[in-house]
């Protein structure tokens, strides 16, 4: 059994109907009722049948996650909850895009950093790089921890995005 | 030939129709103009109207409990739809069908500020279980109808359908609600057969064992209540209710313990915190209910009947949760219990009840009697003595009258008691009594209300006397918010800080003022011939009962106490709070 006061982070991902007020909706049930969101990240992914996909990151009690996931549910244009934490181990990605502004050895050093990470130059002047970088949060808290220092100055964050592993869909 | 076009005005009248609605309360305004047009031309729904948007929902709710249909409202944009909003979340609250029709500015103003534009859907989305702003009359059909089958099916709740002025002008089809499948709702009303088998295990091994119901039952239906009742009577188990639930199981039979929680009877709440089995059916743990969660019933196994899977470990966690419909459950599990032919332990049987007795010979409910003055349980009881014995609807304010009410009135069937529990909306059991006494218009309806509550709904008095309703709104006028008062009084030192009801009316003059009757008692000598003389009276009447000012409402378990942990009238002399109860509502 899970330890009951231990706080857990779980990735939820909604399937719902792409109806006005849906992400309100969602949104409104966790601010109303005190649950914590780390990300939302929400578009549509059924264009034929207007279905949208949410993906949420949540953390609270195993009691809570339960009953979030509960409320959820019972949202009436939900077609689906899945707790991709719970079910499988899930794949999580998120994009980010880093600007960065400085010149000499610092240039060169985030450059050489950006490259480590996989990371894209994908506007550049003589004093500024935009980097686009994938992967998992945590790569991507790491990569802006080192630019930090090297005269980062704008972050943008899409939030998680995850889908189970193997053949099954949701 | 392609069907035959009408306006969205005509679409909301002929779904109303087919949706089996026979009667809609609401009331006028700019943006339901034309829909009230459409009412004028037919004669198919009948409409009553309020004197206050608040006052058409409560008699909504009141129709829909007291019927088990959906009530419906009709109100218009703007102010319409913000004096909604107090009986809209009473209805979320409560689990009662409601669908409540919003007007809403013509779709190219919206977003405009224009007059009397509000966001509705913005406004009532926390307070509803679905809302829906309809863009065009095309849609207007279908949502019609999946608002009707949202409201009702799963855990009934209220829905709100916000319809621009333009839509009910536009032209559409009509689809019949045969033809309307709703894309995604599916709640489960089926229990799963092998946790309806592991409760009746857990059931079969219990030596303290008892039902704790709600308004789960009262909303499953007739057959939840019959059922119950059978299941109740296979095991000889004790069983008690939340307000919500009071009727379901009748309260002259022996296994009765009577209402729990805040100010239920010493046996329910002694029976609940020492149980080793308890069987939750459609209650959901609420806090005036369980009083202080570490202590509540420490030493039991807990089975939970719901049909709302989120109520299922919300605040306690359960050993058997099994989501499904009461009657649905029910049914199956008198059948396996049947088919296991459970043998229960009849000797550790025996001496619960031997317990439980000695807890009933505490006599909780007393009080001190008086020939002087009338003492408001004893109000109560006269008017339960003198209507038993017929067709009596009651609904209520809130406050101590209430908790009064609950006590001493003796409900035998569902259905026959509304009150506002959830969300304790004071102002409720007038319009809910007029609801209550358009569907059943031979029934005595009667509200027992409380003099600062009654103030609040009071207008729909005049509802009742256009209408020729004959409800009786017996106030227990004790010339204080009493609730209030004892809370003061057990919490801060007795200072009574804007508690006392200044200012008050005559209440046999408002009632003539308004074309109804006024009735006052002040003697408990003359009480019973009052009452009989306001049965009589075939008109709406407010009765005026003048009672103990003073008196506080017992047993009672303070905030953040225990179940063993009451106090009761005849020891309440210094009772206090401790300081986390304080910050407890
Ligand atoms: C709309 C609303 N406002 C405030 C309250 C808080 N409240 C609960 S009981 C009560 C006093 C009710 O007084 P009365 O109707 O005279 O009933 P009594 O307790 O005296 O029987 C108040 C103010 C409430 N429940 N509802
Ligand atoms: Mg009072």
């Amino acid at each position: 059994m899970s330890d009951e006061s231990k706080i857990e982070r779980h990735t939820i991902a909604v399937l719902v109907d792409n109806e006005a007020g849906v992400l309100a909706r969602v949104i409104g049930l966790f601010s109303g009722r005190g649950y914590n969101i780390e990300s939302l990240t929400v578009a549509e992914v059924d264009q034929a049948e207007h279905t949208s996909r949410i993906t949420v990151v949540t953390v609270g009690t195993p009691m809570v996650i339960e009953q979030i996931k509960a409320q959820l549910d019972r949202l009436v244009p939900v077609h689906k909850v899945v707790d991709l934490t719970v079910e499988t181990k899930a794949v999580e990605r998120e994009m980010a895009l880093i600007k960065v502004s400085g010149s000499g050895e610092k240039r060169v050093e985030a450059l050489r950093l950006s490259d480590a990470f996989r990371a894209r130059v994908i506007d550049t002047t003589h004093n500024s790089f935009v980097f686009e970088v994938t992967g998992a949060p945590d790569k991507i808290d790491a990569f802006i921890g080192l630019m930090r220092p090297l005269g980062l100055v704008d972050v943008s964050r899409t939030g998680v995005v995850a889908i189970a592993r193997g053949p099954e869909a949701m | 030939m392609a069907a035959q076009e009408l306006t969205g005005a005509e679409i909301v009248i002929k779904a109303l129709v087919d949706q089996g609605v026979d009667t809609i309360f609401g009331y006028p305004g700019g943006a339901v103009l034309p829909i009230y047009d459409a009412l004028f031309q037919q004669n198919k729904i009948r409409h009553i109207l309020v004197r206050h948007e608040q006052g058409a929902v409560h008699a909504a709710e009141g129709y829909a409990r007291s019927t088990g249909k959906p009530g419906v409202v009709l109100v218009t944009s703007g102010p319409g739809a913000t004096n909604a909003v107090t009986g809209l979340t009473d209805a979320l609250m409560d689990s009662i069908p409601l669908v409540c029709l919003t007007g809403q500015v013509a779709t190219h103003l919206i977003g405009n500020d224009a007059f009397q534009e509000c966001d509705t859907v913005g406004i009532t989305r926390p307070c509803t279980k679905h809302n829906w702003l309809v863009n065009s009359a095309k849609e207007l059909t279908r949502v019609m109808h999946e608002a009707f089958y949202v409201a009702t099916n799963g855990r009934p709740g209220p829905v709100v359908i916000d319809i621009p002025k333009d839509v009910q002008f536009q032209k559409a089809e009509y689809v019949g609600p045969q033809n309307v499948v709703h894309k995604t709702y599916r709640p489960k009303v089926k229990g799963d057969v092998e946790a309806i088998k592991a409760a009746v295990d857990l059931i079969a091994t219990a030596k303290k064992p008892i039902f704790y119901t709600g308004g789960g039952i009262i909303n499953s239906g007739p057959l939840a209540s019959q059922l119950l009742r059978e299941f109740v009577k296979l095991t000889g188990f004790p069983i008690t209710s939340t307000l919500m639930g009071l009727g379901a199981f009748p309260a002259s039979d022996k296994q009765w313990l009577g209402m729990l929680g805040m100010h239920g009877t010493y046996e329910a709440n002694n029976a609940m915190h020492d149980c080793d089995v308890m069987i939750n059916i459609g209650a959901r743990f609420d806090d005036r209910v369980t009083g202080r969660i570490d202590a509540f019933a420490p030493n039991s196994k807990k089975i939970h009947i719901d049909i709302d899977a989120s109520s299922i470990n919300k605040i306690i966690h359960v050993d058997v949760g099994i989501i499904g419909d009461a009657a649905h459950v029910l049914e199956d599990m008198i059948r396996i219990w049947k088919a296991k032919a459970v043998k229960i332990d009849k000797a550790a049987l025996a001496d619960w009840w031997k317990e439980i007795d000695g807890w009933r010979g505490r006599r909780s409910l007393d009080y001190k009697k008086s020939d002087e003055i009338i003492k408001p349980q004893y109000a109560v009881q006269r008017l339960h003595e003198l209507t038993k014995d017929r067709d009596t609807y009651i609904t209520t304010e809130v406050g101590q009258h209430q908790m009064w009410a609950a006590q001493h009135f003796h409900f035998e069937k569902p259905n026959h008691w509304m009150t506002s529990g959830g969300l304790g909306t004071m102002g409720y059991g007038l319009p809910a009594a007029v609801g209550v006494q358009i569907a059943h218009p031979d029934a005595l309806v009667i509200d027992i209300a409380g003099e600062a509550s009654v103030q609040m709904t009071m207008q729909e008095i005049s509802t009742a006397v256009q209408f020729m309703l004959p409800i009786k709104i017996f106030i227990l006028n004790n010339e204080y918010m009493g609730m209030v008062r004892q809370w003061q009084e057990l919490l801060h030192g007795g200072r009574y800080s804007h508690s006392y009801s200044e200012s008050l009316p005559d209440f046999v003059k408002l009632a003539e003022a308004y074309g109804a009757v006024g009735i006052r008692a002040t003697k408990p000598g003359e009480l019973d011939e009052k009452i009989r003389q306001m049965i009589d009276v075939k008109a709406p009447v407010i009765f005026d009962c003048v009672v103990d000012k003073f008196e506080n409402c017992y047993p009672m378990i303070p905030s953040g106490a225990a179940h063993n942990e009451m106090i009761l009238g005849d020891d309440a002399e210094g009772a206090t709070v401790t300081e986390a109860g304080k910050m407890l509502v």
